[in-house]
């Protein structure tokens, strides 16, 4: 009798699985999406249906191109949650292709082509998003204002479809600025901050979601609630949110401080765009953030930091994305100098000296 | 008292309940034993008995080699049926020189036993240690090192704590805690004289505050000792580990590559106190272990005390067989255990558990690709970053695994079990290790080759010049006498 093992142990293993991580995160979306779905109507669930759906299914092609198995992969739920966060981040009217488009350029280019799940340096859905900004600023500023179900002036199902696939004409009239987008127009135009910000700041819309923003973006209430949600399931910890708020609100408030004519307050800028968003689902994505708790904390005030710096300085209203992509690039670095310090040696890899009474 | 934290760690599924409240059964003398020559770290012992020989209970059947070793006696009385090669309770499924004995189911004991040691604390330590020597003791928390070796630590460094493991961190374990709740005294009485051996001064008894009842009476019974503090310690895997105890109780840190001892800290197993209780007050060597027989597959869960060299099938059997499939057989507990071959190989001294698993307790499943979610890193006890070395010896790059300190891996197997991709991270670790280990004895083989070669070639040359000078030494005499001999002969009047 001799059979060989293959295998050392443990002979046991925590429930957990990546499948049931990413449901716990879509989970943990799902609050803030159906307020948006809600609040922008028929035709941000078609754009949102058309970018998952899109997701899911360049993903299955991928797997199937490259011989890997399909359907044990597919549903693993990474590519759902991929196409889940690039709809929240796009405009919530918007023609089908955009989210075709997105999820094409998130699947395909930012994450099969570095080697699929655990492989790709940069955040698949914001290498969507920014791929997007850039080719079609038109199309991905265009943002409406709310238009809740059922309400007076929401589109119908039909009207909605029409919107969608059959090319919004109409958007001019109807679109208007996210409040990033405004105040940062005004600024050109040369009206200071302190004019143009209460024109589109309301506290109670901003923390609640009834303002103008991408799709999933708004409701600050309901996005930090899906984040301690996740926090308590132990799927991200506070270092990456903390980093984030805590370095764009320093900076903001202190240059609005400094100058309140040119720089709007940190609490405008925790609450606007997609900070919430960014810090608790975007930045805290495991396979393009650092692993240790430390770096992450780094990490994330790094994004905070530049979120400040593109917002205030740069062409676009908005910085979460880019961002983020910027820290991505950094993670590597991150990893390879923050690192935790191993049992019985000092921080630099040395033998700790011999302390106690033995000799 | 004062606890410190220790990093990391995990709360596995314990599943201890099966058997917490089993109390320790005997299995009767089986009919025969197979009793490995190697059942320890360090050199085999060497047999002093051959086929045919009549035993009693207690014999020396092999003598320990060399300064790492132990002894193994007989576990009954009976006759030596072969000295042969039987698969060993190993992975490799392997088989090892074993001594097989057929009971004569008399159990009679052997009439020259050393005699008990009266009063253990009038003895030197070199006295105690002989007969813990003897006894053939070692680790029974499951590392199996000769325990002999671990007392003399106090004769090099100052030791000034004996901290007794019955942390018990390991699922489905309950040895130890079945032999705390029903041998305390003994414990305590084998602490205290290895603690007299170690030349330390005070003896903390760690449990982990899953098993209260343990402590309560281990508490209760080490009261008239004001040196003995019973603690409890978190349930926080993995507790057990030497350096991680001593940390949580002490507060120390043990230096990579540095012992507890260092910091004046030897740490023992409850199990393994006992079993010194019993060489030095009765004069008994170690013959029989506790062992939980346990796992989803067992029809009857038990902590049982087995004589050593028992097959593991009639310890199944004894527990009502297996009522489901079993997926793994488990020398140990399921984290740092050792798979078994198979059931037809003996009970060895280091086999704390026996565990039958079920395919769902294991949950073995196909590895999915990193997600980098960073729980290794949080949970490493040793701080250490699994995912980066797992990806470097993926590519055998075993020299970075060294950089980045898988020397410095206990094995605790958290990472393994924590994984969401199911990622055999510990697996690809303990082979780094194996093969950096081999590599060093390599390199160690080679080097002592070339010194020895260097002094052969040195004692060549000495021998040569030696032989040179005595050549040029004796041309030298002979020319001198051939001189002399010739002024001699010149002599006027010879």
């Amino acid at each position: 009798m001799s059979v060989m093992i293959e295998k050392s142990g443990p002979f046991g293993h925590a429930p957990s699985s990546v499948s049931k991580t990413m449901s716990t995160v879509l989970l943990a979306l799902l609050p803030a999406t159906l307020f948006n779905v809600w609040l922008f109507g028929w035709p941000a669930l078609f754009m949102f249906v058309i970018t998952v759906g899109a997701c899911i299914i360049f993903e299955a092609g991928c797997l199937a191109w490259q011989d890997r198995p399909v359907k044990s992969t597919l549903f693993d739920g990474s590519a759902t949650l991929t196409g889940w966060l690039l709809a929240m981040s796009l405009p919530p009217w918007t023609p089908w292709w955009i989210g075709v488009l997105g999820a094409f350029l998130a699947i395909v280019l930012a994450k099969h082509i570095y080697g699929g799940l655990g492989q790709n340096v940069f955040n698949p859905a914001m290498v969507g998003r920014v791929g997007l900004l850039v080719s079609f600023p038109v199309q991905m500023t265009a943002f409406v204002p709310p238009h809740p179900l059922f309400s007076q002036g929401a589109p119908g199902f039909l009207d909605s479809l029409g919107l969608v696939f059959g090319g919004l004409k109409n958007m001019d009239s109807i679109s208007a600025a996210s409040a990033l987008g405004h105040v940062k127009t005004e600024l050109t135009k040369g009206i200071p901050v302190s004019e143009s910000l209460p024109q589109v700041f309301d506290l109670t819309n901003m923390l609640t979601g009834m303002h103008i923003g991408s799709f999933g973006e708004t409701s600050a209430i309901l996005i930090l609630l899906g984040g301690l949600f996740l926090m308590f399931r132990g799927i991200i910890s506070w270092h990456t949110p903390v980093g984030l708020m805590g370095a764009l609100f320093v900076c903001a408030q202190l240059s609005h401080m400094a100058a309140p004519e040119r720089f709007a307050s940190g609490t405008f800028h925790l609450l606007a765009g997609a900070t919430f968003l960014g810090a608790f689902f975007i930045a805290t994505d495991y396979v393009t953030s650092p692993i240790s708790k430390k770096g992450q904390l780094v990490y994330g005030m790094g994004c905070g930091f530049l979120i400040w710096i593109i917002r205030n300085f740069a062409g676009y209203p908005e910085g979460v994305a880019f961002a983020v992509l910027l820290m991505n690039a950094l993670t590597p670095v991150i990893d390879h100098h923050i690192r935790p310090r191993t049992f019985g040696r000092n921080s630099k890899g040395e033998p700790l000296p011999v302390k106690g009474d033995g000799k | 008292m004062k606890l410190f934290p220790i990093r990391g760690g995990i709360h596995p599924d314990y599943r201890k309940e099966r058997t917490a409240e089993k109390a320790i059964v005997a299995f009767p003398v089986p009919a025969k034993l197979y009793i490995p020559l190697q059942q320890h770290i360090g050199a085999p012992a060497e047999p002093v008995v051959q086929a045919g020989d009549l035993v009693k209970k207690g014999q020396l059947l092999a003598k320990g080699q060399g300064a790492v070793s132990a002894p193994n006696h007989a576990p009954t009385s009976g006759r030596i049926e072969a000295v042969m090669e039987v698969t060993a309770p190993h992975p490799s499924g392997l088989p090892q020189l074993t001594i097989v004995l057929e009971s004569d189911g008399k159990d009679e004991w052997a009439n020259d036993l050393p005699a008990p040691i009266a009063d253990p604390f009038a003895a030197t330590p070199d006295e105690l240690r002989a007969r813990v020597a003897w006894a053939g003791i070692v680790g029974l928390g499951g590392a199996a090192f000769p325990t002999p070796v671990k007392l003399n630590l106090g004769s090099q460094l100052k030791i000034h704590t004996l901290l007794l493991n019955g942390a018990e961190c390991e699922p489905y374990l309950t040895c130890d805690d079945r032999v705390m709740r029903e041998y305390a005294s003994d414990v305590l009485d084998g602490a205290r004289i290895m603690a007299h051996t170690l030349g330390a001064a005070k003896i903390v008894v760690a449990i982990e505050d899953n098993k209260p009842e343990a402590q309560r009476i281990m508490a209760e019974a080490a009261k008239p000792f004001p040196n003995i503090a019973v603690t409890g310690v978190p349930v926080q895997y993995p507790m057990g580990s030497e350096r991680h105890l001593t940390q949580a109780i002490t507060g120390l840190e043990t230096p990579a590559r540095k012992l507890t001892a260092d910091l004046g800290v030897v740490v023992h197993n409850v199990m393994t106190a006992r079993a010194v209780h019993k060489a030095v007050r009765e004069g008994k060597p170690l013959l029989s272990r506790v062992v939980t027989v346990s796992g989803g597959a067992v029809s009857e869960p038990k902590n049982i005390e087995v004589l050593i060299g028992t097959k593991l099938s009639e310890l199944i059997s004894f527990c009502g067989g297996l009522a489901k499939e079993a997926k793994r057989f488990v020398n140990g507990g399921p984290m740092m255990g050792q798979p078994l071959p198979g059931l037809d190989v003996p009970v060895v001294k280091g086999m704390s558990g026996i565990l039958a698993l079920t395919a769902s307790e294991v949950n073995e499943q196909p590895a999915n690709p990193c997600i980098r979610c960073g729980t290794c890193v949080t949970i490493c006890p040793c701080g250490l970053v699994p995912v980066e070395m797992a990806a470097v010896i993926r590519k055998d790059h075993l020299d970075q695994a060294a950089h980045l300190g898988v020397m410095d891996c206990v094995s605790c197997g958290s990472c393994s079990y924590i994984c969401p991709s199911h990622i055999p991270l510990v697996h690809y670790f303990n082979y780094a290790k194996g093969m950096l280990n081999a590599q060093d004895r390599e390199k160690r083989r080679l080097e002592r080759v070339k010194t020895l070669a260097e002094a052969r070639n040195a004692r060549l040359e000495k021998a040569a010049a030696a032989k040179k000078a005595a050549a040029a030494a004796a041309a030298k005499k002979a020319a001198e006498a051939a001189a002399s001999q010739s002024t001699a002969e010149n002599r006027p009047g010879a």
